[in-house]
């Protein structure tokens, strides 16, 4: 049982393991292969675990440093999922797509977030934030010739490790105060302690700091323009989808185990982040002339959506809601698979046009019309519209908070889409009405791995807007993990 | 359950969007084809459904299918008409059908007419929005009805920027765009705060009529709601996005713009803000009567002192659709009637208009009214259809203006004579502005310049005109091709408000 739980896991690192073996052996000019390795291996992972690693009723394993449950199930998938996206997307970047450290790394990183999203145990925990961040840290500033990846990776390693110190911090007053370190059984211990009101709040601020960094959320989310806009296109993708996602359930579960401490609102503290999120990543956004700027920006604005659902899971009465914890899982599978696409299209563009400023999008609707249906899927999707994903989990989350009372947040983030749909269709004004005549005759290759990912993120995108019934149930299922 | 003929009319646009969009791009006169051939079906679709509901003499939801969609949260896929939603189900068919023709032209390198910019793609757009559109009047299930609003609303944007009006597109198509946005989340806020009063885990609407909301919640959210949808209804003072979007807006989808989506405005705040929180509406009818009064009025008003052809029809719309809102304000069964009338008769005669607007722009290349003269010797059917319609538009016995101008009026005296009175001034106004307009643009003598410029109408042309007019006539003379059938519907909505 014990072995089955962390059977993805084990599995990833046998796909790493099997790089580095193979690597030496392969000719330079064939180790594109390794992507399709990769990417292969990672969607066989997700294969297996779905046949024979499926949680049944939640329970603690590997002595309490894990949780095997379907919350946890369910984002590991959907890591694994963006995880063999991003490998082909990577496939077409002429650097470092014939490197074996690169999917290493990025292997690496997936084993964290897989153990990130099922730890029970703050030292656990502590652990595998770090295996997540330590590789991305790497792979930002992987292109060395490039300064201006060196700079993101480097300022991407600095704010990380201030981040992390700081929640080291909490970690540790936590333990200190109920001395243990086991999350679940953390909570009567605290109870027991009688902690003064004080020392709680100071707790909670700490850990947000080390969760709103991960999360870019506002105050903590400076870094994110310069890391995505200097990273290599598929790592930025990654960086915020998956890692962004990780973070929010290590939030969800560390809040709602730790937190069902009377006398401290924190659902009023959120909904005042989220707020500040929403509409600080939105107006932001307004501003910007290059499209990974733009889409790290509309990023903070959606981790502000998300703390929306964040937000209406406990209101004052300190009563927790499934629903609300089904939205933010729902919102952040559709999140994943739509801000995938958007990077998506980005990368494919790059790589023939090589600009990512707004304007260089001139003629692509002549260039390469279905190329420029996926950009309109992905940024509608995005803005909130249907058919596509972002529509339903937008009324979901909205619907979170109307539920329990939020209403004024609810009207906020109302607010903020329309602020949204406004720059999604400036991107889209310059893809469909204005020209580049001299460009507009040339080909647009499409790499085969690009074409795969493109298509089916763009395939999701549409499903999850449509037939959304079957989705929605994972979400459930996750959230009833909880309790 | 029966032949599933409204989620067919639904996908049928969609399906056909989708096949176009994989078309060749060179292949231009197939892929309009294709276009009309499924628009022919959805047009005899719609005529179907239309037909079965008058002959038959049915009443209440009919031709209903039901398919799960969400259980966790109640959300159905429901299709379903009533008495009321079946005359715009008709009109959609309509107007996509003549917006196609219309749409087809000639491709002249010197005056080139209709849509010869990527077809492909406009035509995918178009019926993307007219799949919309449909699922809007067919849906029974609330939040299905704000899925299909907002499909409806992002194709207009596209349609608008690529093949709008080069001078003022990027401006009109956002504001067009942020307007109506803004309007169905703030209704969206609403509707989900009713989901949740009423505890019955579904955005079925034939169980949430039932629902018994108390009065304080209606109150609350009925202006939310009402006057979000009613944005897209081009009620004033939030009717700013209309005008300025039909100009910029190709003719087709002008002709779709103001033929059938202000209907879907003002077809929504029925449906959800009227029917479902009646109460809320008995408190507020005093506020919607004077925004739609102001409406009328001040709409009329400003289409008399345009000189540009396509602004004088914009703001036309402004004024008959207040005409809509005021029917509604009056809760009364002649004004409901008269409204539901008037949604059909306003959709066809405003969709004739654009497209007559449109073949003369595409020929004399100018819209100023004083500079335009004589082109009833140029395109003799385009002058006739615009009497035809003018005379709908004043309320002419004899045609369908009347037959949905007059119950209105009536239910407004009955309520609020005085705002009959001050209202019946806008007739006036219209009636002087399209006579002027029929002076100055069709008759008079051809100006110089336009010698041996003016390609006459295509045959496709010509024949959307006729189409058009035959609904107005026909329904001018046969009041009873409609009347009854929206009367079930009047019934059934008064029954909710309580028998008044």
């Amino acid at each position: 049982m014990n072995l089955i739980s962390v059977l993805p896991e084990i599995l990833i690192l046998a796909i790493g393991i099997l790089i580095l073996i193979v690597e030496p052996f392969w000719k330079p000019e064939d180790r594109h292969g390794l992507g399709w390795l990769t990417a292969g291996g990672l969607v066989l992972t997700a294969l297996v675990s779905l046949l024979f690693g499926r949680p049944s009723a939640p329970e603690l394993v590997w002595g309490g440093m894990l949780r095997f449950d379907w919350l946890g199930f369910f984002f590991k998938m959907l890591f694994l999922f963006g995880g063999a996206a991003t490998v082909l997307f990577l496939m077409g970047v002429e650097q470092i797509n014939r490197r074996g450290e690169v999917y290493v790394l990025l292997l690496a990183s997936l084993l964290g977030m897989n153990l990130m999203v099922s730890s029970a145990n703050l030292v656990m925990l502590y652990l595998a934030i770090e295996t997540t961040s330590i590789p991305l840290y790497v792979l930002a500033g992987f292109l060395r010739t490039d300064d201006k990846s060196t700079e993101a990776g480097f300022k991407y390693l600095l704010f990380g490790v201030m981040a992390s110190a700081v929640m080291l911090y909490g970690f540790s007053l936590l333990v200190g105060f109920s001395g243990t370190t086991d999350m679940y059984a953390m909570v009567e211990a605290l109870r027991r302690s009688g902690l003064p009101l004080f020392s709680v709040i100071g707790v909670i601020l700490l850990l947000l700091v080390g969760f709103g960094f991960k999360v870019a959320a506002v105050p903590f989310h400076f870094w994110a323009p310069d890391v995505y806009e200097g990273a290599p296109t598929p790592i930025a993708g990654f960086l915020s989808t998956a890692s962004k996602a990780a973070a929010f359930v290590v939030l969800l579960r560390v809040f709602l185990v730790l937190f069902p401490l009377e006398a401290v609102q924190w659902s009023l503290v959120l909904a005042i982040l989220a707020a500040l999120t929403m509409t600080l990543g939105n107006l932001l956004a307004l501003a910007q002339k290059n499209i990974k700027r733009l889409l790290a920006y509309s990023s903070i604005a959606h981790a502000g959506y998300v703390l929306i659902g964040v937000a209406a899971i406990s209101t004052e009465s300190g009563e927790f809601f499934a629903f609300s914890i089904s939205s933010v899982a729902f919102y952040l599978l559709v999140y994943l698979v739509t801000n995938l696409l958007a990077f998506g299209v980005v990368i494919t563009y790059y790589r023939v046009v090589g600009s990512d400023d707004i304007p260089a999008y001139n003629g692509l609707s002549w260039r390469h019309p279905w190329l420029a249906l996926a950009l309109l899927a992905a940024l509608l999707s995005l803005a909130g519209m249907p058919p596509f994903g972002g529509f339903i989990a937008k009324v979901v989350i909205f619907a979170a908070a109307i539920k329990v009372g939020l209403i004024w947040l609810a009207v906020v983030g109302v607010l903020n889409s329309i602020v949204g749909l406004y720059y999604y269709l400036i991107v889209l004004k310059h893809v469909y009405l204005y020209r580049n005549e001299a460009l507009e005759g040339q080909p647009l290759p499409i790499p085969g791995p690009y074409a795969i990912a493109l298509v089916v993120l763009a395939l999701g995108v549409l499903l999850l807007g449509t037939v959304f019934g079957p989705w929605f149930s994972l979400a459930e299922g996750a959230a009833a993990a909880f309790f | 359950m029966n032949f599933p003929v409204l989620s067919l009319i639904v996908f049928t646009p969609m399906v056909a969007a989708v096949l176009i969009l994989l078309m060749p791009a060179e292949k231009r006169n197939e892929t309009r084809a294709l276009a009309l051939a499924a628009a022919t079906f959805a047009l005899l679709l719609s005529i179907w459904i239309y037909a079965t509901y008058l002959i038959r003499g049915l009443s209440g939801y009919q031709f209903v299918e039901e398919y799960e969609w969400l259980p966790a949260l109640g959300l159905k896929l429901i299709f379903g008409v009533d008495g009321m939603s079946a005359p715009l189900v008709l009109l959609t068919g309509i107007v996509m059908f003549t917006g196609v023709l219309i749409s087809w032209g000639i491709d002249d390198p010197h005056t080139p007419t209709g849509i010869q910019e990527r077809p492909r793609e406009f035509f995918a757009f178009l019926f993307i929005l007219a799949s919309g559109v449909f699922g809007v009047f067919a849906s029974l299930d609330l939040f299905m009805l704000f899925f299909f609003y907002e499909i409806a609303v992002f194709p207009m944007y596209l349609l608008i920027v690529i093949w709008g009006w080069v001078v003022t597109r990027e401006y009109a198509a956002m504001k067009l765009t942020l307007y109506l946005f803004i309007g169905s989340v703030i209704s969206l806020v609403g509707a989900l705060a009713m989901y949740f009063q009423s505890g019955m885990n579904t955005f079925d609407m034939r169980l949430l009529e039932q629902a018994n909301f108390p009065t304080e919640f209606q109150i609350f959210w009925f202006l939310p709601v009402f006057l979000g949808f009613a944005v897209l209804g081009g009620i004033w003072p939030f009717h700013n996005w209309s005008p300025d979007g039909h100009v910029a807006a190709p003719t087709a989808v002008s002709m779709f713009h103001a033929g059938v989506l202000m209907k879907l405005g003002a077809f929504a705040a029925l449906r959800v803000g009227i029917m479902l929180l009646p109460e809320g509406a008995k408190y507020w009818s005093w506020l919607i009567m004077t925004l739609a009064a102001i409406g009328v009025v001040y709409g009329a008003y400003i289409a008399f002192v345009q000189t540009d052809f396509k602004y004088m029809v914009g703001f036309s719309s402004v004024s008959h659709m207040g005409l809509v809102m005021l029917g509604f304000s009056t809760l009364t069964r002649e004004g409901l009637l008269g409204s539901g009338i008037q949604m059909f008769s306003h959709g066809v005669m405003t969709a004739l208009f654009f497209a007559v607007v449109g073949m003369v722009y595409d020929r004399a290349h100018t819209r100023e009214i004083p500079e335009l003269e004589g082109m009833h010797k140029v395109m003799p059917f385009a002058s006739i259809g615009f009497i035809i319609g003018g005379l709908v538009s004043m309320g002419m016995p004899g045609f369908s203006g009347f037959v949905a101008e007059f119950p209105i009026f009536m239910g407004v005296w009955k309520t609020q004579w005085f705002v009959a009175v001050i209202t019946s001034i806008s007739i006036v106004i219209t009636a002087g502005y399209i006579m002027r307009n029929v002076r100055m643009v069709f008759f008079g003598e051809i100006p110089e310049k336009f010698h041996g410029h003016l390609p006459p109408l295509t045959f496709m042309d010509e024949l959307a005109i006729v189409f058009l007019c035959l609904f107005m006539v026909g329904l001018g003379l046969f009041p009873s091709l409609m009347v009854p059938m929206v009367q079930t519907g009047v019934d059934h909505i008064l029954n909710l408000l309580g028998g008044a």
